[in-house]
């Protein structure tokens, strides 16, 4: 009896199961009264939203899964055929076409926020490590999705991407025949792909669940990045955070929609509405835009192993990120200097995702190489020094305290008049 | 917060700049069709039924002589307003495979709602053994397959004219002004009064070509029409709960301020 769960909920059903296996009480400790900083803005409904595009994305593929012939010969009419002649099949496939850029639309924000708001130092470092685990998982997942439909930039993007591990010297080659299960991208490298493209989002629950795990042990951040120091710096989760994330939701779907219903292709490549012809390549090989700025990086560099290095170095450098970034304070809002490059950064990457869509020639090579070093100076060199130097503002003695003294008139805090993000 | 302004106003700068110089190079490859109205543009845009059927009349007569539409069935005639009995006419003055006879040959007979759309060769190789070595695409889903869509297609289809003084033509090719490189090996397929409608419409090139690209878009985007119903329903019943989500979130947050 020793370990027996003294329930409190009152309906017996719901009592009689919480006694032997605390799932409820768990959930009104994690999601119910779970202490929250009461001072997040909307940046904070992303790490949400995703999770509920990730339930999207489940949910759609089983059915896609039901329809799809993972067979070079029939894949391309196979989803077709659920274009056409499945009931639905046109939704439920655009739903999850576009799933995967509403996906990384929503955790790249996500993980802008973390940039921004130093969400990724002490305690959060194991916390942040998941969640570039987390991305890392996803890009897997969706390249091999993107293969599925097995049409020309299917074939031709897995070609390209497989090929990079070649660029290892010895274990190079043996790596890209593992992948491709033969010698060339093939009927064998089609049905791994599909089979690990149903594995992989479950592997990705698990580390979801870890780094909710580990969220609720640290306990969130917020906009200020200063620790929580009493009740009422928080609210419970619920009501108050269903209701912000349910607003979120509600303008995220509006979104998604937009796309699935009024311009389904618009992210999509005309080429891979033709199938898949291994003899003939086409003009430009672009990946999805998700990985266009790691393309960018990829293409920046004449020699081909340094070029694959530099761009699992752009992924790999966010897990010791925690300890690059020297400075203490956590939230931009009082880093005077981090806050304005942190923005040159981001204009590095969207010059590295335009460059990614372009021929390495002329003036695109030039501006890929300025903004892959960039992307590295910033993380290597800036961030550790900037750390060291710069005169932060002081942070204010509380969330509570800045919250009602920010509303009320009463003396700011000086990082409180800039407040770019803040809308709650 | 105007170091931030001068920033977004630099990515935002540097993306429209990208744009013209993203074009400029493609232009001198590959000229950049003109824009045409469609009927199926738009939000709320749907298909002009009657000039899909005159379009599949066109495609019938004219296209079908070479390019398949492999993943069409009769059955899907429907979509561009065809009757029930109007479709079963359609199928049967076609002859398509019906499997094997009982001696194994292959056995062949009027088409069925059921069928696929007849193709015109058994197989690639036939195709391209009987096109001068070119194969001539599968056109289900030509509108979604190139850059352009529906104005490249129909840039195409009214491409057709003299090899300007100075361009050489390769054997066999004919020159078209939308076509990337301008050789084109298909030869130009329709003309005036190619076709004779059924409705009256005079045939002019113009005409057929419009009519053709809308049954082809119609072909490549069967299911554009209840999308984009169902999406204007969707998207409307998203912004009335957007605002009572947020109006309950303000009364749940009102003790906080």
């Amino acid at each position: 009896m020793a370990g027996m769960q003294k329930s409190e909920f009152e309906n017996p059903v719901i009592n009689w199961i919480d006694t032997r296996l605390p799932i409820f009480t768990m959930m009104q400790k994690e999601y119910g009264v779970f202490p929250t900083p009461r001072n997040f803005n909307y940046f904070w409904n992303f790490g949400a939203l995703a999770m509920v595009n990730l339930m999207i994305m489940i949910m759609t593929g089983i059915f896609l899964a039901m329809f799809y012939q993972p067979n070079t010969g029939l894949a391309f009419d196979s989803v077709q055929h659920i274009m056409r002649d499945v009931n639905y099949g046109w939704l439920i496939r655009y739903v999850h076409q576009n799933g995967a850029s509403m996906f990384f639309i929503v955790t790249y924000i996500h993980i802008f926020r973390g940039l921004y708001y130093g969400s990724y130092k002490a305690p959060r470092e194991l916390l942040w490590i998941l969640g570039v685990v987390i991305m890392l998982l996803m890009m897997a997942t969706a390249f091999m999705g993107y293969v599925l439909p097995w049409g020309q930039m299917s074939y031709w993007g897995a070609t390209v991407i497989t090929n990079l591990f070649s660029a290892f010297p010895w274990i190079g080659p043996k790596i890209v025949t593992l992948l491709w299960g033969g010698f060339s991208v093939d009927q064998p490298t089609l049905n791994r792909f599909f089979s690990l493209h149903y594995l992989l989002p479950f592997v990705l629950v698990g580390v979801i669940f870890l780094h909710i795990a580990a969220l609720h042990i640290t306990g969130s951040n917020n906009p200020l990045g200063i620790d929580v120091k009493t009740p009422q710096d928080t609210l419970p989760f619920h009501p108050y955070y269903t209701i912000k994330d349910s607003v979120g939701i509600c303008v995220f779907l509006i979104v998604f929609c937009g796309f699935v219903f009024f311009a389904p292709n618009f992210l999509g490549d005309p080429n891979n509405f033709i199938p898949a012809n291994p003899l003939q390549t086409p003009a430009d090989i672009v990946p999805e835009w998700y990985f266009l700025p790691y393309y960018a990086i990829l293409r920046s560099v004449p020699d081909k192993l340094l070029g694959v290095c530099l761009m699992f170095a752009s992924i790999l450098v966010l897990f010791v990120l925690p300890w690059l970034d020297t400075s203490k304070v956590r939230s931009a809002r009082f880093r005077p200097i981090f806050r304005q490059i942190i923005w040159v950064w981001l204009l590095a990457v969207i010059v590295l995702g335009i460059c990614g869509a372009h021929k390495p020639e002329g003036v695109w090579v030039v501006l890929s190489r300025i903004a892959t070093l960039y992307y590295f100076f910033h993380f290597l060199v800036i961030l550790p020094v900037l750390g060291k130097l710069e005169r932060t503002l002081p942070l204010p003695e509380s969330i509570s305290q800045s919250v009602t003294g920010g509303r009320g008139g009463g003396p700011l805090p000086s990082g409180a008049t800039a407040k770019p993000m803040e809308k709650a | 917060m105007r170091a931030l302004r001068s920033l977004l106003a630099a990515t935002l700068a540097t993306g429209l700049a990208a744009i013209p110089l993203s074009s400029a190079p493609r232009a001198q490859e590959a000229p950049t069709p003109v824009p045409q109205h469609w009927s199926f543009d738009g939000l709320f845009g749907t298909y002009d039924l009657e000039s899909a059927q005159r379009g599949f009349k066109v495609y019938s007569q004219v296209c079908a002589n070479c390019h398949a539409m492999h993943l069409l069935h009769y059955r899907d005639l429907e979509g561009i307003g065809l009757r029930d009995d109007e479709i079963k006419a359609v199928a049967a003055g076609f002859t398509v495979p019906q499997g094997l006879n009982d001696d194994g040959t292959p056995k062949e007979g009027p088409g069925t709602p059921a069928n696929q759309f007849r193709s015109p060769f058994p197989n690639d190789l036939a195709s391209r053994s009987a096109n001068g070595g070119a194969l001539p695409p599968d056109l289900s889903l030509i509108v979604n397959a190139r850059e352009g869509h529906a104005d490249y297609v129909y840039g195409i289809l009214t491409g057709f004219a003299d090899a300007p003084a100075g361009f050489t033509l390769q054997s066999g090719m004919n020159y078209n002004k939308m076509f990337p490189g301008h050789q084109i090996a298909m030869p130009q397929p329709l003309h005036d009064d190619q076709v004779t409608y059924d409705d009256g419409t005079p045939a002019s090139l113009e005409q057929e070509a419009r009519d053709v690209v809308t049954f082809l878009a119609w072909a490549a985007n069967p299911e554009l029409v209840a999308r984009k119903r169902i999406g204007v329903r969707m998207i409307l019943f998203l912004v009335v709960m957007t605002g009572l989500t947020y109006a309950a979130k303000r009364k749940v947050w009102s003790d906080v301020h």
